[in-house]
């Protein structure tokens, strides 16, 4: 009993940290010089979720791990139907005005039900994962984790929401490899994916094609599934160009607006080009909290949300910058950690399932304010202001929190 | 699935190397942003949030030759609008509408501005009112991007004195903006119109400064001041001319509102011109600021044009000021000396083909060439013409400079008229639509000769001096003089003493001056179906002339007209020089 109420120390920390730093830097995209009564206030009710938060935290934290596994496929099912509401009553904000993702009652928007979707799909995952026996020898046995990860995918998707959909992905190959996997396999999943990247050049996806083919020879797979898996990968290389070059050209730059709406250039381009301004301008040691040029004249779009980030760089510089990742670098690696201390192969997966997904928003976020990735409108954990997903974050910090204190202490090399 | 905790930890350390090398390449392309790449960043956001605000610099002040200011720059406010797109001028201009009269057509030439030069504040007033500016001044707060500067508004002191030679400034036109000449200027700016203020635009322009607005990312102006040095405009030294601003003034008394024509005077020996004038004048500081159509067009169509700038364009039949140039050519042939007489007597008229009537129907009776020129006979300088011939004629006139502009540095100076060949004739009227008897026409300044009274004035410069012609400066340039005159220095003294006789007992007998010799030649051109055109041309002092001055007076009946201005005008220039060379100046 006295190793369940042990904390996690180090994990809270830097996640309070993290959160008061988006306190601060939502305060201060409030700052401007023709202020908007909305973003102004922002922090306040910030902070007042962020105590929430803390709250849902620490009762999360009482659950136990059965519980927890119990209460997953109720969850995740009441996370399907949320998605199925959305798309039909949905509505839009922000960098990503066109997507349905909001549940809106009443005027008031209630939060992003994708945001549940995934903690719920990390543990109907995590739960099916772990209730596996053995090393799976084919790809056919895959079947159900990937129909747990596929049906609120193609939810999130049909918004269309791209972010979540990375995320989905993210999170899915995490868990299927920390679920022992084989490597081989997971390529041989991705490999349609690989094949779809690479099909704007016939001689790229050539030879991805006849290295994929000599692999599975090596690899020794089953002819049925090698040839579905060459089949898949001409679907997607081979046969995906062909009915592009089919496509009128407006289909196609709506096709390609919808994979980046940063190529929309009114809207999204502008946005990522003020924002590298802003980062750029911000220099070595930025222009001081609350001070930003861009920020404060309104060049700065979203700047309490989706390119929070941004006022990140322009006001605290690279150093500000370099503190705020290695913040989150922190809580990811104490995530593994937590992962490799688990007591049981579900805690360990659900651990790395959070991990991942926090990994990609961290990614896709911080890389679309440098113009590194498209702009898809996914929040920055912690930083970005929204109150359901501040709440959704806290909740897994709960649960991880839970999963800690049932580590087994076990060694590791790296103490965090 | 069992899991051994070593395959545990060989996954963890994977994922570690996945992550520290996510965060290595996000740390590197940060690193990138703003360290390596942070100059150009810097000067984007700096062009993102800083605006320029021209400084519209003073154009130079015009002097006259004693440094008497006849052109200056007045403290104005200029009215502009700094906006990110047309649209949103267009409802900061309603908005503008709304406070201060301002009619759609004033509306769309500020959004055509606005199109020349996105990012410049848009003028919407060039010369502000005070009213409009404080009406303006008072509801900032409810226009956008309104700026309102002081600017120097261009003033001429004698306006209506110097108009012919001053010109005017105003705004560069759509066309300019795409001429050569124009290069860097931007819609909006003031430019010389006509007069020097064209010829000496590049020496007059002044050099813009600027200062920098913090503009938010909706174009609204957040800080005016300080958030960069201002760069101060710089404007030129002042432009000194040859001009002599009394002399203007007492021109421009002189003809008032009764007298048409137009007056050059100028220095015989250098080309200096003193004065030049066209009446009717009018002021040209109304044209500053930007002059109403209305108004604009009221002065275009009023009576007698004082648009028409007569100095500079009016083509006159020069009428018998030309005699000079027969009697010169003459003398170069050696046809004729100053005491040459004429096989037929003048009896008030000749006889070639048809009657050729003398102006003096009493005729002059058997007389030298130097009577025929104090008299006008024009009998003499029929049967001068024809021993000269047409072609040589026609010849000597080219030669005199009469089918050559004068070449003052004012802008668009007209050609005058002169037949240069016999084809001309042939070419105008066909091969049998003349006669050889135009030459008697010709000889005493009519027919196909019309001269300016800037050519006019060039020619006399050479009778008055060595027989060099000095090209009309306004603004002092290195002395032009070409020798157009063939004369031994007897024959020169001849023709001048000739002159000198003119005003002393000829035509122009009534326009003497007490206490100065004055040496010229009156003209009376016939100007069907108006009055008769006076001319006189001369200069004075007789013996050292210092002033050369041509006068054309339209309608003014007889040459002598002409001639009793133009002496009270070198009456006016030598004795004023003569009192100002007794008080030390400059």
């Amino acid at each position: 009993m006295r190793r369940q109420r042990q904390l996690d120390v180090p994990l809270l920390a830097v996640a309070a940290l993290l959160t008061g730093l988006g306190v601060a830097m939502v305060y201060s995209a409030g700052q401007t010089d023709s202020p908007s009564a909305l973003v102004a206030g922002a922090w306040r009710r910030q902070l007042a979720f962020a105590s929430v938060a803390l709250v849902v935290a620490v009762a999360v934290r009482r659950a136990s791990v059965r519980m927890i596994e119990w209460i997953s496929p109720p969850l995740y099912a009441f996370s399907l139907v949320l998605l199925l509401v959305v798309l039909v009553f949905g509505t839009g904000t922000g960098t990503a005005a066109s997507v349905k993702g909001w549940l809106t009652i009443g005027g008031q928007r209630l939060g992003q039900p994708a945001e549940l979707a995934k903690l719920a799909t990390v543990l109907m995952l995590a739960q099916v994962l772990a209730a596996r026996r053995e090393v799976p020898r084919a790809l056919v046995e895959l079947w159900r984790p990937l129909l747990v990860v596929g049906v609120p995918w193609v939810l999130v998707m049909a918004q269309p929401d791209l972010g979540t959909g990375i995320a989905f992905i993210g999170m899915c190959f995490a868990m299927l490899y920390w679920s022992g996997v084989p490597p081989w396999m997971l390529l041989m999943l991705a490999s349609p994916g690989i094949s779809l990247l690479l099909a704007f050049s016939t001689g790229l996806w050539g030879g991805w094609f006849v290295a994929l083919a000599g692999l599975l020879f090596v690899w020794r797979r089953p002819i049925g599934e090698a040839v579905a898996v060459l089949a898949a990968n001409v679907a997607m290389g081979g046969v995906a160009p062909v009915l592009w070059d089919a496509l009128k050209p407006y289909q196609r730059q709506r096709l390609l607006v919808f994979l980046d709406p940063g190529l929309e250039p009114g809207a999204a381009g502008y946005q990522v080009a003020q924002s590298k301004v802003a980062i750029g301008s911000g220099g070595l040691l930025g222009k001081g909290f609350t001070l930003g040029s861009q920020k404060r004249l309104g060049y700065l779009p979203e700047r309490h949300t989706d390119f929070i980030f941004s006022v990140v760089g322009e006001e605290l510089g690279l150093l500000g910058v370099a503190v705020a990742l290695t913040l989150f670098l922190a809580v990811l690696l104490r995530i593994v950690r937590v992962a490799t201390r688990a007591s049981e192969p579900f805690a360990g997966l659900v651990a790395i399932g959070i991990g991942a997904i926090w990994l990609v928003h961290i990614v896709v976020n911080v890389g679309m304010t440098l113009g590194l990735m498209p702009v898809t409108g996914i929040p920055l954990p912690f930083i970005s202001y929204g109150p359901s997903f501040l709440l959704v974050s806290w909740l897994a910090v709960g649960l991880l929190l839970r999963l800690s204190a049932d580590g087994r202490g076990q060694a590791d090399a790296i103490g965090l | 699935m069992a899991v051994h905790p070593n395959v545990l930890l060989r996954r963890a350390r994977l994922v570690r190397a996945v992550l520290g090398a996510a965060f290595a390449a996000i740390g590197l392309a940060f690193f990138q942003a703003q360290v390596l790449q942070n100059a150009a960043y810097v000067r984007q956001a700096e062009s993102n949030r800083l605006r320029e605000v021209p400084l519209p610099a003073a154009r130079a002040v015009i002097t006259d030759r004693h440094g008497e200011v006849v052109a200056e720059n007045l403290p104005g406010y200029t009215v502009s609008l700094l906006t990110p797109s047309a649209d949103s001028l267009r409802s900061a201009l309603r908005t503008v509408a709304e406070v201060v009269p301002l009619d759609s057509a004033q509306r769309e030439a500020v959004v055509r501005r606005f199109r020349r030069s996105p990012t410049r504040p848009a003028v919407v007033f060039n010369d502000a009112a005070f009213a409009v500016v404080s009406a303006l001044e008072e509801r900032r707060a409810g226009i956008p991007g309104l700026i309102i500067q002081s600017a120097p508004k261009r003033f001429y002191p004698d306006g209506p004195a110097m108009a012919a030679v001053l010109g005017y400034t105003s705004e560069i036109s759509e066309q300019q903006l795409l001429e050569p000449r124009y290069e860097g200027y931007k819609a909006g700016q003031q430019v010389g119109r006509t007069g020097l203020e064209l010829q000496y635009e590049e020496r007059l322009h002044g050099q813009e400064g600027r200062r920098f607005v913090e503009v938010d990312a909706r174009n609204r102006v957040i800080r005016d001041d300080g958030v960069r040095a201002e760069e101060l405009p710089r404007s030129p030294e002042p432009l000194r001319t040859n001009l002599d601003l009394d002399l203007q003034r007492f021109i421009h008394g002189y003809f008032g509102d009764s007298l048409r024509g137009a007056v050059v005077a100028m220095e015989p020996a250098t080309g200096a011109v003193l004065a030049l004038y066209s009446a009717p004048s009018y002021d040209i500081n109304r044209f500053i600021g930007g002059m109403p159509r209305g108004e604009y067009d009221s002065l275009r169509t009023a009576p007698h044009d004082p648009l028409f700038n007569r100095a500079l364009k009016g083509n006159y039949a020069p009428a018998s000021t030309w005699k000079l140039a027969t009697a010169v050519l003459g003398l170069e042939m050696g046809l004729v000396t100053m005491d040459t007489r004429m096989p037929q007597r003048c009896t008030g008229g000749y006889y070639y083909g048809r009657v050729f009537k003398c102006w003096d129907k009493e005729g002059h009776g058997d007389i030298t060439l130097a009577e025929a020129i104090a008299k006008s006979c024009d009998v003499y300088f029929y049967q001068l013409g024809l021993r000269i011939g047409l072609t040589n004629l026609l010849a000597g006139g080219v030669r005199l400079g009469f089918s050559q502009r004068s070449g003052v540095d004012l802008p668009l100076e007209s050609r005058p008229i002169w037949p240069e060949a016999v084809s001309y004739f042939d070419r105008r009227y066909g091969p049998r639509g003349w006669n050889r008897s135009v030459v008697l026409s010709l000889s005493i300044g009519q027919a196909n000769n019309a001269q300016t009274p800037l050519t006019m004035a060039r020619f006399y410069s050479a009778l008055a001096t060595d027989g060099m012609a000095a090209t009309p400066q306004v603004v002092a340039r290195p002395v032009e003089r070409t020798r157009i005159l063939n004369l031994t220095p007897e024959q020169l003294a001849g023709v001048q003493a000739a002159l000198a006789d003119v005003v002393s007992r000829g035509t122009a007998a009534g326009a003497q001056v007490q206490g100065l010799t004055i040496a010229g030649k009156t003209g009376t051109a016939q100007n069907p179906p108006y009055k008769d055109n006076a001319w006189f041309v001369g200069y004075a002092p007789a013996d050292q002339p210092r002033i050369v001055v041509s006068i054309i007076i339209e309608e003014g009946l007889h040459g002598s007209t002409a001639a009793r201005v133009a002496t009270r005008i070198m009456e006016r220039y030598l004795k004023a020089r003569l009192t100002m060379g007794a008080v030390p100046t400059d």
